[in-house]
């Protein structure tokens, strides 16, 4: 997993809320045998109307997603973050986001900030006036930082010291090398093998 | 105080345990398949990390394998890119797999144990919810997601906070005709579908230690369906006598090494479980389905219930939708619905013990006018079995479809499926809404009801059959 300590970027502000994960990424795109290649089938449905802020020349390129409240709803499927990751966004600002996706999301290193709806809004107002204008996801001093905003967040401690050095749950579990190697070297030679030694 | 099974083989497999944290298990066995690995395999190849142990993991293809003509290309793009990625993913890491056409292919869960790779103490993971099969042998075995498969690759084990544990005690004698499948419909129709979450459930009692390991294997089976994370039964002389001689089994002073340790595989006397449920074998009689989930459940005997007479709004309003679905009227007996499709198969009840069970009882009879069955091994080994003791020829002269093995119509992700509004009899162990292709409606059953409905063509038992259909005297 990739590390995340602070992020700088352009902005897609998405005024919508209760954005399911269905939405994100349709369930016919779950028969794929990747977790790369998602990144077409994001808000598929919306980004048919030519209009939809994906769209627009201005966003191109843009790495922070500002959504509505309620954000990941619905099914538990991994493949929405997949698909957000896979289109370049590293962060989601929103107010309140579901909790299956949460989890999912920072299990994958993707930065889901909770503020509130007034300063999401704010800078929604901000992106829309400016398209070029920055956005900054601090992780180690847990703060928004645009013009003219400057906002604290929370994260658990864990779920923080996880992202901060790129510690995905198998990186963590590598940590623990000495014991797995020490339990592989007692275990009884009766123990059945798939493969001839 | 004295440990229950379940601690025993978890306390053996802790790798790591520290305060706050989930314990670290190690993982003895690893099984896959092509629809929730592929994912896993790409994350490893993205993060640069090998398989770390290729010795305690094996692949095979089954959920979505045709069962007629394997020798073809499959036809649904869908699925060839599946078994097509695994094979891949196989071949890139080192991965011993048993691919369509080789001899030890088959449904994951009756491949383990026939090969002599399950066995008593061990911990079996693999991303399929009905791992809990393996439990049978007195094995820690559970499904697992994705990201576990993932995680279960590079590393041999996962993290897991332990589970409650939960006796459920059989006693006495099952009568004559009631089979595991039955009892195993009856414990969930009475715990309940969520009966079990949380806990891993042990069955024992007299009833389970007189079971076989095929019978033992339905039923720890369908653990999963009570909700419950894993079933296990203890290993006893069954037990040993099942794996002896197996391919992957201990030889020489390992077989006695492992049979000392398997011993020690008991429940003491002192262990206490969080929660015990008792049933009473000789009260039971074949049991079937009626509703949309497997803890709908009824004997055969009765009749479909009336939501009115449920208490509880949830379940009144769960039994309302599912006559609908199922296209059942309140108070009908369970005898008078006739079925269009039989289906004898799956991990559940499509080992060999399974299909000798249905072929006796089709043996010199038909198959009802207008009754397809399909008759489909669990493994390719169960069926050169079957074949070898001329099970399929039974089956064709009764006017049954002989098939490939693999999941098949268990879940219909294969071309064998129920048409919209078709009803089946099956052996498998979901009655979901469309699991059995869109629209299906499906009766869970024993092998030995399934048989018998065929013949009659209405949800019948072989009791039933003594003077409705006699049988056509061989060479006539
Ligand atoms: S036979 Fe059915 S339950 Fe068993 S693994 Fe296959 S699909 Fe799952």
């Amino acid at each position: 997993m990739e590390a995340f300590t602070t992020h700088t970027g352009r902005a897609v502000p998405l005024r919508r809320s209760n954005v399911d994960t269905d939405q994100i990424i349709p369930a016919h795109w779950l028969k794929k045998v990747t977790r790369d290649g998602f990144e077409d089938g994001l808000f598929e449905a919306w980004r048919k109307d030519a209009e939809f802020i994906l769209n627009r020349p201005e966003r191109q390129g843009a790495s922070v997603l500002v959504a509505g409240p309620d954000f990941g709803t619905g099914s538990s499927r991994e493949h929405a973050v997949w698909a957000l990751q896979n289109y370049g966004f590293k962060t989601v600002i929103s107010s309140r986001f579901a909790d299956i996706f949460r989890g999912n999301s920072l299990k994958n290193g993707l930065l889901t900030v909770v503020l509130d709806q007034k300063t999401v809004e704010a800078l929604q107002d901000l992106s829309e006036k400016d398209p070029q204008a920055e956005i900054t996801v601090d992780l180690e001093a847990r703060e928004v930082r645009a013009e003219g905003i400057t906002a604290s967040f929370e994260l658990d401690e864990n779920s923080r010291w996880r992202l901060l050095n790129g510690l995905d749950d198998i990186s963590i579990t590598l940590r623990n090398e000495g014991d797995i190697a020490a339990y592989e070297a007692k275990r009884p030679s009766y123990k059945p093998r798939t493969l001839p030694v | 105080m004295g440990r229950t099974l379940a601690e025993k083989v978890w306390d053996d497999h802790v790798v790591r345990r520290a305060e706050g944290e989930p314990d670290l298990l190690f993982i003895d066995l690893h099984l896959l398949h092509e629809v929730t690995s592929p994912q896993a395999f790409d994350g490893l190849r993205q993060n640069g990390r090998p398989v770390r142990r290729l010795d305690l993991t094996i692949a095979t293809e089954d959920h979505n394998t045709p069962t007629i003509d394997i020798d073809k290309p499959i036809a649904d793009p869908v699925s060839r890119a599946q078994l097509e990625t695994l094979r891949k993913n196989c071949a890139e890491f080192g991965v011993r797999l048993h691919p369509l056409g080789d001899v030890e292919q088959g449904v994951v869960h009756v491949v383990g144990p026939q090969l002599g790779l399950t066995q008593p103490g061990m911990t079996v993971v693999c991303g399929d919810s009905h791992t809990s099969t393996h439990g049978a042998f007195g094995a820690l075995a559970f499904g697992i997601g994705t990201s576990q498969v993932e995680h279960v690759l590079a590393t041999q084990t996962l993290p897991l906070a332990r589970p409650k544990t939960m006796a459920i005690t059989v006693e006495g004698e099952l009568p004559d005709g009631v089979t595991a499948k039955d009892l195993i419909l009856a414990i969930i129709a009475r715990i309940g579908t969520g009966g079990g979450q949380g806990y891993i459930l042990e069955y024992r009692g007299s009833a389970i230690e007189k079971l076989s390991m095929e019978a033992r294997m339905t039923i720890c089976n369908m653990s999963i369906e009570a909700g419950a994370r894993a079933g296990m039964i203890a290993p006893d002389e069954t037990t040993f006598a099942y794996l002896e001689g197996r391919a992957h089994a201990p030889e020489g002073e390992d077989w006695d090494a492992a049979v000392a340790y398997w011993k020690t595989l008991r429940t003491d006397d002192d262990a206490e479980f969080d929660a015990e449920v008792v049933i009473d074998a000789a009260a039971l009689s074949p049991f079937v389905t009626w509703g949309t989930n497997p803890g709908q459940g009824a004997p055969l005997s009765a009749h479909v219930p009336d939501p009115a007479s449920y208490e509880d709004a949830s379940e009144r309003l769960a039994a309302e939708k599912a006559l609908e679905y199922m296209g059942l009227e309140a108070g009908q007996p369970l005898r008078s619905i006739n079925v269009d499709t039989v289906f004898v198969g799956s991990c559940t009840n499509g080992r060999i013990e399974d299909l000798r069970a249905a072929a006796a009882i089709v043996e010199g009879r038909k198959v009802a006018d207008g009754v397809r069955m399909l008759v489909v091994p669990g493994s390719a080994r169960v069926g050169l079995q079957a074949v070898s003791e001329g099970l399929d020829v039974v089956f064709k002269e009764a006017g049954a479809e002989w098939r490939h093995a693999g999941c098949s119509m268990c879940l219909g992700m294969n071309p064998d499926q129920l048409a919209p509004g078709e009803r089946s009899a099956s052996t498998s162990n979901r009655n979901f809404e469309g699991r059995q292709g869109k629209g299906g409606r499906t009766h869970l059953v024993s092998p030995q009801v399934a048989a018998a409905t065929a013949v009659l063509g209405h949800l019948a038992s072989p009791a039933d059959l003594s003077d409705a259909e006699t049988r056509t005297p061989a060479g006539v």
